[in-house]
């Protein structure tokens, strides 16, 4: 007898709180735009902040509200981009990918100057006389870039310099922003010619320490047709918006410093 | 029901049992949000309102539903659905009425649900307001009241931690003392601190 009461105790206890907040929610329902919804599922959810909101919810709030555009997430696919488009009845401006390149082709080539035994961190590193490497300007290789990528796109190669996966690389900037030495930086897709040196030294000390990097020999400035590679401060660059990528200067670079992305 | 009943429970409530650093109950929100003031007192303001009305419901319930059915074993089960309802319920009110007041509480306000603090007091009510099964005289004033107290208790323990850690960010700390460790630390003192009033007797 005495289970029966406190079953029908707890149990109508239940019921009628479980009734009321039914009712409850019904009743106080908050109208949401489910828009908000659809959009944040199909952002990708990596919460970089590169657009500048606190997130990908963020993003979406001030989507909607007019206050970003789709255009500031450069995280976000073509494919996810238009749909958000659709959903939101905009027209999206088409954007090229960009990649990051890394400016540096030393690897395990350049010898280091001193016996680097630190914690195993490019910044860390780099707070000893610049690095263990020769050149000042090379890549240290403790893959600092690679841990800061949130999609997993930066591999070590066995030259112990990190490598761009084409197809992760959602162009977030992290790697640009954390690398010690400034090598990396946003390349679009459309032009796979790129100077893989960094070095703004003389010729002279360059050969000193790297077999392949930029010594300024002015080749490249002369083989292009379209003024769009000038040697400045001792190092090749390319200006993008000249550059038709006819490839001339990668025939002619004696070093092999001016690659071609694959 | 007299006015020294009152003052005892007040002073037994805020500082000799206080909920956190006595008691110990509710530890969670309390290392969690006590880095900034600002959070630490919506979070406290929304733990004593859940406190003082949670005191009240259950009292009702095990003063009308359990006693009367000779059901008090079933007291802990029945609390934590008034509490889990309330708050929910709570949230819902909240979210109707003022979006920013539940934007400023956030995840908070679903943690009071699981704090065991709130819990703790609707027992601890029970446990000194009923005797052989009976309500003493007042009890149910006597309950809300040390919901009352209880909260208060809580928003001072609040207070203290989270304007020692905001005076701490300034600090130089050791690297590996920053944040949680050096929160601990301040914690266990704070609590023997307050162990110093055990000695008081009313």
């Amino acid at each position: 007898m005495e289970i029966l009461f406190a079953t029908i105790i707890l149990g109508s206890l239940g019921l009628i709180f479980g009734v009321g907040l039914a009712i409850a929610s019904k009743k106080l329902a908050v109208q949401i735009d489910p828009k908000l919804d659809q959009v944040q599922h199909l952002l990708p959810g990596a919460n970089c902040g590169a657009c500048g909101n606190p997130g990908c919810f963020g993003f979406a709030e001030n989507l909607l509200a007019g206050k970003s555009t789709l255009e500031s997430c450069r995280v976000c696919t073509e494919e996810a981009k238009e749909k958000i488009a659709g959903i939101m009845g905009l027209a999206l401006e088409k954007q090229t990918k960009k990649i990051a390149a890394l400016h540096c082709n030393g690897g395990r080539s350049i010898k280091d100057k001193y016996l680097y035994d630190g914690i195993n961190d490019c910044i860390s590193a780099n707070l000893v006389l610049g690095g263990q490497k020769s050149c000042v300007f090379a890549c240290l290789g403790f893959g600092t870039c690679l841990k800061a990528c949130p999609f997993g796109a930066i591999s070590m190669s066995e030259e112990a310099l990190p490598v761009v996966d084409k197809i992760k690389c959602r162009s977030c900037n992290r790697c640009v922003l954390v690398c010690p030495k400034k090598l990396f930086s946003l390349v679009s897709v459309t032009y796979p010619v790129y100077v893989a040196c960094s070095s703004h030294d003389f010729g002279k000390d360059v050969k000193n320490v790297c077999a392949v990097g930029c010594i300024a020999c002015k080749l490249c400035e002369r083989a292009c047709k379209f003024d769009a590679i000038h040697v400045i401060d001792n190092l090749a660059v390319i200006d993008y918006h000249k550059c038709t990528s006819c490839k001339e200067c990668v025939k002619v670079c004696p070093a092999k410093t001016i690659s071609i992305r694959e | 029901m007299n006015i020294q009943e009152f003052i005892t429970i007040f002073i037994s409530a805020v500082f000799i049992y206080n909920v956190i650093l006595s008691r110990f109950l509710g530890l969670c929100s309390f290392i969690a949000i006590s880095k900034e003031t600002k959070p630490a007192l919506a979070m406290s303001s929304a733990v004593m309102f859940v406190i003082v009305m949670s005191s009240a419901i259950t009292w009702f319930v095990y003063r009308f539903l359990l006693v009367p059915f000779n059901l008090t074993y079933l007291r802990t089960i029945s609390f934590i659905l008034v509490i889990a309802t309330f708050v929910q319920f709570v949230e819902m009110v909240n979210r109707k009425i003022s979006p920013q007041l539940y934007r400023a509480f956030g995840i908070y306000l679903p943690l009071i649900t699981v704090n065991c603090a709130v819990l703790g007091v609707a027992v601890l009510n029970i446990d000194m307001f009923f005797a052989n099964g009976k309500a003493v005289a007042g009890s149910f004033y006597y309950s809300v009241f040390q919901g009352v107290s209880v909260g208060l208790g809580y928003t001072l323990a609040m207070l203290l931690m989270s304007g020692i850690r905001e005076r701490l960010e300034l600090c130089n700390i050791p690297k590996a003392l920053k944040d949680f460790p050096l929160a601990f630390i301040i914690a266990a003192i704070l609590s023997l601190s307050f162990m110093g009033f055990s000695g008081f007797r009313f």
